[in-house]
């Protein structure tokens, strides 16, 4: 990617929160700010030039899931994709078939998580929650046992945001086709680094969200296979074939068509770029500090993702020392307002409180250089004694 | 910072001065499902200080400290009230929480020294020790919170605003484009969440809020009241006694769970005990000095002779006529001109 060096004097390893925007990518938005600021719903020729910018988009983003592009639905972000995602189907399978069981596992996001508990706890849907094992992956065998009819959609994500553990989603998917129950998985954080092929994920549903691969925040994609049914949740103007109302953020479309583009043509070198470095991380880290665990699946996780815990030890604290020697990172247990509660996740895969709340998330992207991860590596030790030194 | 303007102005001055600013904010405790409108820490405050610290790029931290302000100031302020006193919970929280808490975790983050928002002022004596002085606006001067401050921490310390009154830093906030500029001051304890300190205690601590008799200085009982914790020394309104002259609230007696009142001439105290001396020097000026002393935060100055007891753990503090309301668990502060010389609790 191409990317302005004047904004990482700090060393930022977040790259799972958000990544910086590719100027390729900026520079095919430009004109739809200015030249060709139409409205795609406009009859007008304006309208007509928005138009083509916005269904070329879905045809490029078509290309990279292998599907059709009336399957591409833009919203606007991950979250409002998991969202369209549960409720559209949820609601859909109710009114279509009686089915009233939302099936999905412990380690989702809160887009998916919370709306699920809302789902069951406003509007009368039954709540089912698969465990997780001590990797952090869901257990097919425990689908096939109590997955069928009576299910609205199973929703697991392809790969997690807070340990990188990749699920096995085309084996889901083959058991959900199987007992014809609609599958959905969010891929926000998958989609810098996975292959997107639906049909080899065998998902009916899927969430990605531009700016975890260079693209621009408040743009996101739902895939729709044809024949799944969802409701819309934001009705107005027939947009997306009535799945999602709304002007077409034409710039931010583009643009994300764009890094998606890139980003599955420069996959191979992108993945050989981070993923030595995340094996440096995770091999010295362990080694050098005691008392330390790899959160998430060793070998079937994210490329550019290192997680750990560390007994003992205040994450929030740990970020605040990191950040003050120039290092941007996160943890699943931190919060900006200095409340820290261990993550759902972390406890989900059996970690004790002690180790829950000392955990610590780097995550690699395409600016980070050998240099800047041996300068992370040469401080981590001695700020996690830090962060370990005095608890309250 | 606290996103009001007193500890924003604090920051940029620093920063004007050339220091290296990193912004931090206690997250203090606070009664659960009340969480969102603690005084200091609400989401409000916290997003009005995180834009003071953009509007100066600097870093900003909230640093949890809500175990540690409940196991010192939430507890001490229940205890207190308990055993019948009345205490003052900003001075157990800047003793306990912020200068030693906080500025032990700013001193690890590397920092040099600790800058807060207090309306004090540093100085030094003849022979290189470290002053405090009143605020410059005296109306603002917090002098009384921060007297149990020692050299240790004095040396680590900085009082930006202390020179400057408040209308100047109100004027510097909006010339520096800080977000607080235009709050008004609060006075309420944080962590009561702008609710009744009384309805407080009487949730977590409901021994200190029982019924009992309400007595005169001979035994003699008037009448009865609804728990200690409702009444404050001095106090007329409110107590429900048919009486031809006003009475007062004279003493309160934990231990018989009695209000003590009496007539206006009885109130007031021409000398008190005080216990728990420190002393910003690290020891007395004398055995036996004069000195300026608030008997709490809002009162005025009275004029005093101050003598130590037997190895200089109590004083016995003689005013010059009688001081008005002077409330057991209420700190005694004793100054020499605009110098903070200490100060103690008082016993009685």
């Amino acid at each position: 990617m191409d990317y302005n060096r004047n904004i990482m004097e700090k060393i930022y390893l977040d790259y799972a929160a958000t990544t910086p925007l590719d100027r390729r990518v900026l520079a095919a938005m430009m004109p739809f700010f200015e030249e060709s600021f139409g409205n795609p719903s406009s009859v007008h020729q304006h309208g007509q030039r928005a138009e083509a910018a916005v269904e070329d988009s879905r045809a490029t983003i078509a290309r990279v899931l292998h599907c059709q592009p009336d399957e591409v639905i833009f919203t606007s972000c991950g979250s409002e994709s998991d969202n369209l995602a549960l409720r559209g189907a949820a609601f859909a399978a109710r009114a279509g078939r009686e089915a009233k069981r939302i099936l999905t596992d412990r380690g989702e996001h809160p887009a998916v998580s919370r709306t699920a508990q809302q789902l069951a706890s406003q509007h009368g849907f039954d709540l089912e929650w698969l465990e997780l094992d001590a990797n952090g992956q869901v257990d097919p065998g425990q689908v096939a046992g109590i997955l069928g009819s009576e299910d609205c959609l199973l929703s697991v994500m392809t790969a997690n945001n807070e340990i990188g553990t990749i699920q096995p989603i085309a084996e889901l998917g083959a058991l959900c086709r199987r007992r014809q129950v609609p599958f959905h998985s969010d891929a926000v954080q998958a989609a810098a680094y996975l292959d997107l092929d639906v049909d080899k994920l065998q998902v009916d549903l899927l969430s990605l969200g531009a700016h975890k691969f260079y693209g621009p925040k408040g743009i996101g994609v739902l895939y729709v296979r044809r024949g799944t049914t969802i409701q819309p949740q934001q009705t107005g103007g027939g947009q997306e074939a009535g799945l999602r109302a709304g002007t077409h953020n034409v710039p931010y479309i583009v643009g994300m068509a764009e890094a998606l583009r890139l980003t599955a043509e420069e996959r191979p070198m992108r993945v050989a770029h981070v993923q030595p470095l995340r094996d440096q991380i995770i091999g010295t880290v362990l080694e050098e500090i005691p008392d330390t665990r790899l959160t998430g699946h060793a070998n079937m996780r994210l490329p550019g993702h290192a997680s750990f815990a560390f007994m003992d030890a205040d994450g929030n604290r740990l970020l605040q020392l990191l950040d003050a020697a120039g290092f941007a990172c996160s943890s699943g247990s931190a919060c900006k307002t200095g409340d820290p509660k261990p993550s759902e996740v972390l406890l989900a895969i059996g970690l004790p409180p002690e180790w829950a709340l000392g955990s610590l998330r780097v995550t690699l992207g395409m600016p980070v250089t050998a240099e800047q991860v041996g300068r992370f590596l040469a401080v981590l030790p001695g700020l996690v004694e830090k962060a370990r030194k005095r608890r309250t | 910072m606290s996103g009001g303007v007193d500890s924003s102005v604090a920051a940029a001055l620093c920063q004007q001065a050339g220091h290296e600013v990193t912004g931090m904010m206690l997250r203090a405790w606070s009664e659960p499902g009340c969480e969102d409108a603690n005084r200091c820490c609400s989401p409000q405050a916290m997003t009005l200080a995180r834009r003071a610290a953009a509007a100066l790029d600097i870093p900003f931290y909230v640093i949890d400290a809500q175990a540690i302000f409940y196991e010192t100031v939430v507890r001490h302020f229940l205890a207190e009230y308990t055993a019948g006193r009345t205490p003052n919970p900003c001075l157990v929280c800047n003793r306990l929480v912020r200068w030693e808490f906080l500025l032990e975790h700013a001193l690890e983050m590397g920092a040099e020294m600790l800058a807060t928002g207090h309306y004090v002022r540093l100085g030094l004596d003849g022979e290189g020790r470290h002053l405090l002085l009143r605020g410059t606006d005296h109306g603002k001067d917090q002098s009384y919170v921060l007297h149990r401050l020692t050299q240790e921490k004095l040396h680590r310390s900085l009082f930006p605003v202390g020179e400057l009154t408040k209308p100047q830093v109100r004027v510097l906030a909006e010339k520096f484009n800080l977000p607080a500029a235009g709050q008004a001051d609060s006075q309420d304890l944080c962590f009561l969440a702008g609710g009744d300190y009384r309805a407080f205690i009487r949730r977590h601590a409901p021994q200190a809020a029982q019924p009992g008799r309400i007595t005169d200085r001979q035994g003699q009982v008037l009448g009865m009241h609804t728990g200690l914790v409702d009444y404050t020394i001095g106090q007329r309104k409110g107590l429900g006694l048919p009486s031809g002259v006003p009475l007062y609230v004279l003493a309160k007696d934990a231990a018989a769970n009695t209000l003590i009142v009496g007539v206006g001439e009885e109130l007031g105290a021409g000398v008190c005990t005080v216990n728990d001396l420190h002393w910003i020097a690290g020891e007395p000026p004398a055995g036996s000095f004069r000195a300026r002393v608030k008997t709490r935060y809002t009162a005025q100055f009275a004029a005093a002779e101050v003598t130590l007891g037997e190895g200089g753990a109590t004083a016995e503090v003689r005013f010059e006529g009688r001081v008005r309301a002077v409330t057991p668990g209420q700190a005694a502060v004793f100054y020499a001109g605009e110098v903070v010389l200490g100060g103690g609790t008082i016993v009685g």
